[in-house]
This record gives structure tokens, sequence and C-alpha cells, in this order.
């Protein structure tokens, strides 16, 4: 039996209404039953797991390195900062120091994957409220990101590209082109969005004022992410706990005190311009130097060199075949992905496998204060409200 | 970073509060592990919330290792951050492998909702005085806890 609500005697003529899995403004396979007196939302519950595939326990059974492909399945919209969160929690376990290319690059690549996301989540957003066309724009955008991962890593999405310790690969000659013109474009189709939304009465009527939430009740729910900054909370982990070189770089947190839909929306555009800082300041002061750390146990070879030293082609295969051996321990990395808190919790009993891993996804949590935001509220409002916390099912389910 | 388990100010706080409390503490990679005897944890996690200077109000996560074959086989794992000094805790509790049972943090931090759901579905521990502690992830009629060690990788066939 699928989960309900129990109805309470003597309000049978409330509806029971069951909303999802297949709804197009769930955002993929979210399930929601909703106890409704007219139009009005009474009590409201979700209903999850119609995504879950085990990864934590596919995590047990797979290398390290293996286990990065796992990461981008979860959130599929941000592949690459679950790249980035495995890898850095990987490192922490095994204390390795990434070259600072390598660490630049990745900071370059995650900032545009959060204005990619960003995008997906504007357009959607969007059009479940009844703007159309910001949909199309956002999309366009998106692409010319997707482009770019498609250029470094040979993938549009499920990028991989992220290895324990560095990258995969160096980027081919002249991606940075592509970034560029990027770059220099896309100030203009913010203001463009923001031309169709930010005073639009009709965006106006259906954003203030709905899904209000507390700086208080975000922090007591788990909320994090512009989830959290959208109540007003000035939290953000790239600036209170710095990785991947982070304090290097100049961007402002973007806070806004509303807590309500509009809030949100405001805080996420905000942070796609300050993205868009970090990525020039990336792409202006990227060091030059290797993009793999100086550890032959762990980084696989250059293909040239296994073809003249026998210790690199030893290496190549103790790595492949059986993997690393990490201390014994425990770490839990946290990263702010463009949903929220994304944490690695890693255990390690020195087998070339994890013991242990453990995915603190922020959707997850986040979808948490989503009946908060809509009992009392109109139906129509639940669709602005699903929107506003930015899920994905992949990560919520994993 | 408070990585010297002899400086951490949680740890030092929270001995002088409860000096049963504790009952050991590791640390690895400047993160500090406490591990809470079960009958102390909810005063522990209320002091840790509200005490000056720790201020532990933001509930990070909540999941459990299974040590199988060792007794306690269970070992809950609460993640703890403090948005006011940006530091983070990890605490312990361990857990009996028959009948798994522990008390949940609900009224200290609400989030724990959603995840001690998720760790009573694919652990079977259960969370004494948890509202809704019904599975969440797997059906309603599935057999077996999926993160349990004894638990197959290619599920029960």
């Amino acid at each position: 039996m699928p989960v309900t609500l129990e109805r309470i005697p003597g309000k049978e003529e409330r509806v029971i209404l069951s909303m999802g899995p297949q709804h197009p403004s769930t955002h993929g396979v979210l399930r929601l039953v909703l106890e409704l007196e007219g139009e009005t939302v009474v009590r409201a519950i979700y209903d999850i797991g119609y995504l879950h595939t085990g990864f934590e326990k596919s995590f047990e059974s797979k290398t390290y390195s293996q286990g990065i492909t796992l990461t981008d399945r979860m959130d599929y919209l941000a592949p690459l900062s679950n790249n980035l969160g495995f890898c850095l929690a990987t490192e922490k376990l095994l204390d390795l120091e990434i070259p600072p290319r390598a660490q630049w690059i990745r900071v370059l690549l995650t900032e545009l994957t959060r204005i990619q996301s960003h995008l997906v989540w504007l357009g959607t957003h969007a059009i479940d409220l009844g703007a159309m066309s910001v949909f199309l724009y956002c999309f366009r955008e998106r692409e010319e990101i997707l482009h770019i991962f498609e250029a470094v890593s040979g993938q549009r999405m499920m990028t991989s590209y992220f290895r324990v310790g560095g990258l995969a690969l160096e980027p081919p000659l002249g991606w940075l082109k592509g970034v560029e013109k990027f770059a220099k474009s896309f100030p203009a189709r913010i203001d463009e969005y923001e031309a169709l939304l930010t005073r639009n009465p009709i965006w106006l009527r259906r954003t203030q004022g709905v899904g209000y939430i507390s700086a208080e009740d975000a922090i007591a729910y788990g909320l994090s992410g512009p989830s959290l900054r959208g109540s007003g909370v000035d939290w953000d982990i790239r600036k209170k706990e710095p990785y991947s070189s982070y304090q290097k770089f100049d961007f402002k947190v973007a806070a806004r005190p509303e807590g309500d839909v509009y809030g949100r929306y405001l805080a996420r555009v905000e942070e796609m311009r300050q993205s868009l800082r970090i990525v020039n300041q990336a792409m202006e002061g990227l060091p030059e130097g290797p993009v793999k750390a100086d550890a032959p146990h762990i980084v696989l070879p250059e293909r040239e060199s296994m073809k003249t030293s026998i210790e690199a082609l030893i290496y190549h295969f103790k790595i492949v075949t059986e993997g690393f051996h990490p201390p014994v321990g425990e770490v839990y990395q946290a990263i702010e992905s463009p949903r929220g808190e994304l944490g690695f919790y890693l255990v390690s009993d020195g087998s070339p496998k994890p013991f242990r891993c453990h995915v603190r996804a922020p959707s997850f949590a986040n979808l948490q204060a989503l009946p908060k935001m809509i009992e009392g509220r109109l139906i129509a409002d639940v669709v602005a409200c699903i929107g506003t916390i930015d899920i994905v099912l992949g990560e919520v389910d994993r | 970073m408070a990585a010297d388990l002899e400086t951490n100010l949680a740890l030092q706080k929270l001995r002088e509060y409860d000096p049963e409390a504790v009952e050991d503490a590791r640390t690895f990679r400047d993160e500090v592990t406490l591990y809470i005897r079960p009958a102390h944890f909810l005063r522990v996690c209320e002091f840790l919330r509200d005490e000056p200077g720790l201020k532990f109000s933001f509930l990070a996560d909540v999941t459990a290792l299974d040590l199988y074959p060792q007794e306690p086989r269970f070992e809950v794992v609460y993640h703890l951050l403090s948005l006011q000094t940006a530091q983070r805790l990890r605490l312990k509790v361990r857990v009996a492998g028959e009948n798994p049972r522990f008390i949940t943090a609900l009224p200290v931090w609400p989030a724990a909702n959603a995840f001690e759901r998720e760790v009573f579905d694919l652990f079977g521990i259960i969370f004494d005085g948890h509202p809704f502690l019904r599975r969440m992830l797997l059906p309603e009629e599935w057999e077996g806890h999926p993160l349990r060690k004894d638990y197959p990788t290619e599920g029960y066939r």
C-alpha cells in the first residue's frame, strides 16, 4: 500500500488527493498526498523512493575510483558537484594534496555546473507558474554550458571528470574560448530573465508571500543552500569552510531576507551572477602545472609512460585490478552544491572499497520543509513551492 | 580547527556538564567523533544545541553503520554543524544488534525526521518516539534492510 493520509472523523467532506508521481510539476517522481478543503491544502505528506537504486549499497562493492561514476547519477543536474564532493572526501581520507591547476579547474567547472543547474531550476520553475518563454531561454544557455562539459569530458551530463587526485585529463586546447564566449554573453542573458520576471506583476503575485519559512524553521528543518539563504541566513560552505581553494576567490553570499518563493528566486538569480564572477576570476588566474597529484599508487599513470616504465605499468595494473588502500578512518566532507549542503560520509576499513559511503543529499533534507510551506495554502501554490526548493529526485531517492 | 581532543571546546564543555556522557572520543583528519552513552543522549543533544559558544543548531545528517558480526552491531551517526562557529561534530551511539532500538532526536532537531526514517528503512533500527516511522525509500512490503552487511548486494533471490 502506498502512503496515504488517514481521514479525520467528522471531516469526511475533505478530498484526499494523490498528486504525482507522474506529474509534470513534481520535477521527477515526487508523490504528494494532499488533504483538501475546497482548494486549500489542510495537510500534506510526501512519498518518495520511486527512483531508489541503492547507490549507497553499490558503493560498498566498488573501488573508490569506480564509485565516482555513481555520483554523477544522483544529482543528474549537477554531476560535477557530486564528483567533486566524492573526490574531496576520498582525498581527505587519503590526505592527498591536489595541484593548484586542478583545484582551479574544479572551481571553474563546478561554478558552471551551478549556473546550468540554476538555469534548469529557473526554466522549470517559471514554466510551472505560467511563464513559458523563460524556459526556452534558460535551456538555450544551458546548452552552451553542456557543450563546455562535453569538450572537457566527452559527456554532456554524466561527466565523471574529476578523479581522486585531480582531473581525468588536461582539458583540450582552446576550451577556455568556449567558456569566455559564454561568460561574455551571459550577464545580458540574466538581465533578460530578470526583465521577464523580477517586476512582472503575475510573477510577483504567484511568488511573494508564498511558501514562507522563517530563518529558525529553516535551520531546524535542515534546509541548506539557496533555500536557507532565501530565509536570510548568511551561510555558504564555500565561504565558511572553503574547499578546493575557494578562499582565493572574491564573491558575495547571496542571502535574502524575504523567506518566500520570491526571496529564494532572487537569491538564486544573484547566485548565478556571483558564480559568473568566480568563473571569470578562475579563467584569469588559472595556474599552469599538472592536473594530477604526484601519487603513483593512487593516480593512474600517463599512457605514454606505461610503454617505457615498468613501474608505471605495475601501478596501472594494481590500481585497475585492485584499487588503492586508504587508511582506516572516517571522514565527512561537505560542499556547497547548487541545492545546498552535499555531504559525503566515507568510512574506510583499509580495503580498496569503502566500508560505507553515505550521501547527505541536500534535496532530501530540503524536501522536509515542503509540507510546512504548503499547508494552509491554495493548491496552485503547491506547484510554486515544489519549484522553489529545487529538488532533484535522483538525489532524494539515491 | 580543533584537531586536538584536549582543546576541543565541545568535549571540554560536555565533560563539565555531564562527566558520564562521553564514552570515547576520537579524532581523524581534524574531525572529532564523540561516542555518547545512549541513556545520556537527549540531554547531550539539547546541551550541544543551546550552549553558548557551541550552538550546534543544525543537524546536517543522521546515518548508521553496521559493524556485523561485531557486537554492539550498529552505530548511529549524527553530524552536527554550528552555524555560529562553523564547527562540525560527529556523535555516535552504539546500538545492540538484537532488536535494535534507539530514541528519536526529533524533540531536539526536527530535521531528524526524514533521516531517521531512512535509517529505519535501510538498517532496521527503530527510533522510539518517532511519529511516522515507516518505510521511505523501499516499498512497505519489502523484506530485509539492504544496508545491513548480511544483506547481499544483489538482494535475496
